[in-house]
């Protein structure tokens, strides 16, 4: 990620020289500063209401109950939890929210997933193979009902709108397999 | 079909809270002291990520700024003019990655421009609806945690788009051309 970001940054710059656009690029940095902040204060409230609501599933035993039927699959993929891990009903809840198109509910179930991995994890600035393996699962993108494309299309009029979730669930399908078998091979490789 | 789709996508977040609530409920749980005592937790998350969200989003507004990615797209555009790609759909596929919000500003341009039932945008839409924007991902939950040895993570992120987005590519060709 260091390189990357030197990488993006010093990019920008020689293509502001390049193209005469470095006016555009400094007043972008500007207020891309402050939109961090915005969007990072804007998920304040998604946060607080959906880690307020998992608390209380949490201690009814729902998701005790719900991991208990969910964790066969969710131990398929991560290999090394173990059989109560907490993580895993929060991995789940993450996957079914971004499965069906509800983003602001599956970024707390997720990072609520990385809290549990991150209390058995020896070096805690260092990625685990779990957090690496979910965060392909994340990154990849799963979704069967793209919400936010169908909303733009069908306010434009579209003729049929619906036609394009077959073809994008099979390339989410293809980009998340993927994601996860790559994951894997790369955790031998990056030690 | 879009009408089904939509109720169904309204009624899962009243559905799941109302299960929760209804369980809490049979299980005599002080639901309102738990829920406040879990919201709680939100502000400090929101907090922690700031550091990481500036550092990404800076890089990628000035790069968005700078035109990079409009040279890019040109770069490549002969080269892949066999796949009968569309160059405004190329743009978004380079930006898919890098920023959401950019993504769906080129989306709905497309849209406009090329027409709501253009090869152009029903290729977009595909690529939009089935990939997420792996920078802010990273971002945000590494951050969350205070994660900085991302490993492999960030090598597997562009790599698994890079996979769905040629699947996109060839998908839609044989789907929509």
């Amino acid at each position: 990620m260091n390189y990357i970001w030197i990488f993006l940054i010093l990019i920008s710059f020689i293509f502001g020289l390049i193209n005469g656009t470095m006016q555009e690029v400094v007043s972008a940095l500007l207020t891309s500063m402050k939109q961090a902040v915005t969007i990072a204060f804007s998920l304040i409230g998604i946060m607080a209401f959906w880690l307020g609501i998992m608390n209380i599933a949490k201690n009814s035993g729902l998701i005790e109950a719900f991991s208990k039927f969910i964790a066969p699959v969710v131990r398929f993929i991560f290999k090394d939890f173990k059989k109560d891990d907490p993580a895993i009903s929060s991995i789940a809840l993450n996957f079914t929210a971004n499965a069906l198109g509800l983003a602001n509910a599956a970024t707390p179930f997720g990072i609520k997933a990385m809290e549990e991995m991150q209390k058995n994890n020896e070096d805690k600035e260092r990625a685990t193979n779990g957090m690496c393996t979910f965060l392909a699962m994340n990154t990849a993108g799963f979704q069967l009902v793209p919400t936010s494309v169908l909303a733009i299309l069908t306010a434009s009029g579209a003729k049929n709108p619906t036609e394009i979730i077959l073809p994008a669930i099979m390339v989410t399908t293809i980009a998340f397999i993927s994601a996860i078998i790559i994951s894997k091979i790369f955790e031998r490789v990056f030690r | 079909m879009t009408e089904i789709l939509n109720t169904i996508s309204i009624l899962i977040i009243p559905t799941l809270i109302s299960i929760i609530l209804i369980f809490g409920m049979i299980k005599k749980v002080d639901c309102y002291a738990n829920f406040t005592e879990g919201a709680k937790e939100g502000f400090n998350i929101a907090v922690r990520i700031i550091p990481y969200l500036v550092a990404i989003m800076t890089a990628v507004a000035m790069l968005r700024a700078s035109g990079a990615i409009e040279w890019l797209a040109n770069a490549l555009c002969s080269p892949l003019e066999a796949l009968q790609i569309p160059a405004d759909s190329l743009i978004l596929m380079i930006t898919r990655s890098l920023s959401g919000s950019a993504t769906l500003g080129i989306f709905s341009d497309i849209v406009n421009t090329s027409g709501v039932d253009s090869y152009a945008a029903k290729l977009s839409a595909v690529i939009v609806g089935s990939s997420e924007t792996t920078f802010y991902v990273l971002a945000v939950y590494f951050g969350s945690i205070g994660i900085k040895k991302m490993r492999h993570a960030v090598l597997t992120g562009i790599l698994a788009d890079l996979i769905g987005i040629i699947a996109a590519i060839f998908i839609c060709r044989a789907v929509f051309l």
